[in-house]
């Protein structure tokens, strides 16, 4: 399994066809107490860039775009009840929804670890 | 999640708070506001929160404006541009006011107190220029009016204020007068603290008992630290200000009130005093006294939400198909456990217990028109049995 991150602050495990997407622990502290987590249902379409789930913070609202595109296969229904699983596990617990993969090589664009981290550094 | 839509990172045009340096040694997040560059949260807004209600919050507020209105008849003057009966004020005592455009529109909400020897008026940061200008034009040359550049302003609010106060040495500047814990809600005056004069309000913007203290700003950085040295004490930043605020019922100027707004309609008559009802003579009073008498078009109100989705600012308002109203403020209230909003509605939906919707990305939320505050206020009222 590999995990990769984009450049909106989301990670994506991927084993296969199939990936967890989720927030990162940078993008949980930015947002501070989240207090409302929207997931989409299983079955959705998304294309690379579409609004994929909600997350509202105490301060603000904010999207969450599909970082590549797939048919959503399970959204996190623990969120609905405890939305602050994200600020608690933003890169375990605090997944948002599972992907079948359309294509796989949308993930070359994507940072590793290590490049994410410098990235976050330098911002 | 790249937008963050209310908030941005402040930009470097922005002005630095006397106490900047000490907020980020806080761990202070900073943000912009009202051209500042202010502390948005230091550990995070749902624990800040929830401590001011339980201990004591200290909050940098140096960015509103403190003015000073000095010379004979100012508080006369004043009248003819804000609805309270200034006049009739006790010295060291202070009042809840609106600055009004010649049409009654509101142009600021204020707090105005009577020192004994000028008015000493609080204004929101985001127009103190242009309420300053707007004074400056509509008063007599006679009256002076100083803005207080050097002064900086904590708010110290929750149940442990008090006594915070009082353990880190505030004195009366003579002997016999009173010690910050003799002011009542809405009451206050001079006081010492390491030869420092400072001027305590027992008053604020959290539904908390509470003060505000007014300090040169060198000093503010050693009064800031001499506070959070007691334990009860905690930094405290705007966002858990903001659901403070909410949760008491309080209006945010420029959010619920505006100049498009009159008194009435934002739940502001209170600030209308009994005299100045009867005699009219500020600004937009004939408009203000009909809606005052006919009651007004649209009101704004409470609303309890249903679930656990934030019902924010801009969010448009149904009964059924008909839009009626919309939202002002809204967010997570921390001590209720749930969202709450307020905003305007058409007087007929403005009952409490109505239910209406908000419109959000699409969908509907219920709502419930309730009466605010939605948190009791603890205020340290005079006459009140403890």
């Amino acid at each position: 399994m590999s995990r990769y991150f984009t450049e909106d602050h989301e990670w994506i495990d991927v084993d296969g066809n199939n990936a967890a997407v989720g927030i990162t622990d940078y993008a949980q502290e930015q947002l501070g107490d989240v207090v409302f987590v929207e997931v989409p249902e299983s079955g959705k379409e998304l294309g690379k860039g579409d609004d994929a789930a909600v997350v509202e913070s105490v301060k603000a609202a904010s999207d969450v775009y599909a970082p590549v595109s797939g048919t959503v296969s399970e959204g996190n229904a623990a969120l609905t009840d405890d939305p602050s699983l994200v600020n608690t596990d933003p890169e375990g617990e605090g997944w948002f929804f599972k992907l079948d993969l359309s294509d796989t090589s949308q993930l070359e664009g994507l940072m590793d670890e290590a490049a994410y981290k410098e990235f976050v550094a330098n911002l | 999640m790249p937008d963050q839509n209310d908030l941005d990172t402040a930009p470097m045009q922005d002005q630095k708070l006397p106490l900047d340096a000490w907020h980020r040694v806080q761990g202070a997040r900073m943000v912009s506001f009202a051209g500042y560059e202010m502390p948005i949260q230091y550990e995070g807004i749902m624990a800040e929160h929830l401590w001011t209600r339980d201990y004591a919050g200290l909050f940098d507020v140096s960015h509103m404006g403190q003015l000073q209105l000095i010379g004979e008849g100012a508080a006369e003057a004043l009248e003819a541009i804000v609805p309270g009966d200034i006049s009739a004020l006790k010295a060291g005592k202070m009042r809840y006011s609106l600055l009004l455009a010649e049409d009654g529109g509101v142009l600021d909400d204020m707090m105005i107190t009577n020192t004994g020897h000028n008015l000493y008026i609080v204004v929101n940061g985001a127009v103190k220029h242009e309420d300053i200008a707007f004074m400056r034009a509509h008063l007599p040359d006679a009256i002076d009016l100083d803005h207080m550049k050097e002064a900086a302003l904590l708010a110290l609010q929750g149940p442990k204020a008090a006594h915070a106060l009082t353990q880190i040495g505030v004195e009366p500047v003579q002997d016999g007068w009173p010690v910050p814990g003799d002011l009542y809600f809405m009451e206050a005056g001079p006081f010492l603290w390491n030869g420092v004069r400072l001027g305590i309000s027992r008053s604020g913007y959290t539904g908390e008992d509470g003060f505000e203290i007014s300090v040169p700003a060198e000093h503010v950085e050693a009064l800031a630290n001499a506070l959070l040295e007691q334990p009860e004490v905690k930094p405290i930043g705007l966002g858990a200000r903001d659901s403070l605020r909410m949760e008491a019922g309080l209006p945010l100027y420029g959010h619920d009130m505006d100049p498009s707004t009159d008194p009435v309609e934002g739940n502001a008559s209170f600030a209308i005093s009994k005299t100045r009802r009867e005699e009219g003579g500020f600004h937009g009073s004939e408009r203000i006294l009909k809606a005052l008498a006919d009651g007004p078009a649209r009101k704004l109100v409470g609303f309890s939400i249903d679930g656990k989705l934030p019902v924010r600012e801009g969010a448009p308002i149904f009964s059924g198909d008909s839009e009626v109203g919309k939202v002002t403020s809204g967010g997570f209230a921390p001590s209720v456990g749930a969202p709450i909003a307020m905003g305007y509605v058409a007087a007929e939906f403005a009952a409490a217990d109505t239910l209406l919707e908000a419109e959000l990305r699409g969908r509907r939320v219920s709502m419930k028109v309730t009466k605010m505050p939605f948190i009791a206020n603890k205020y340290h009222r005079r006459g009140k049995v403890k």
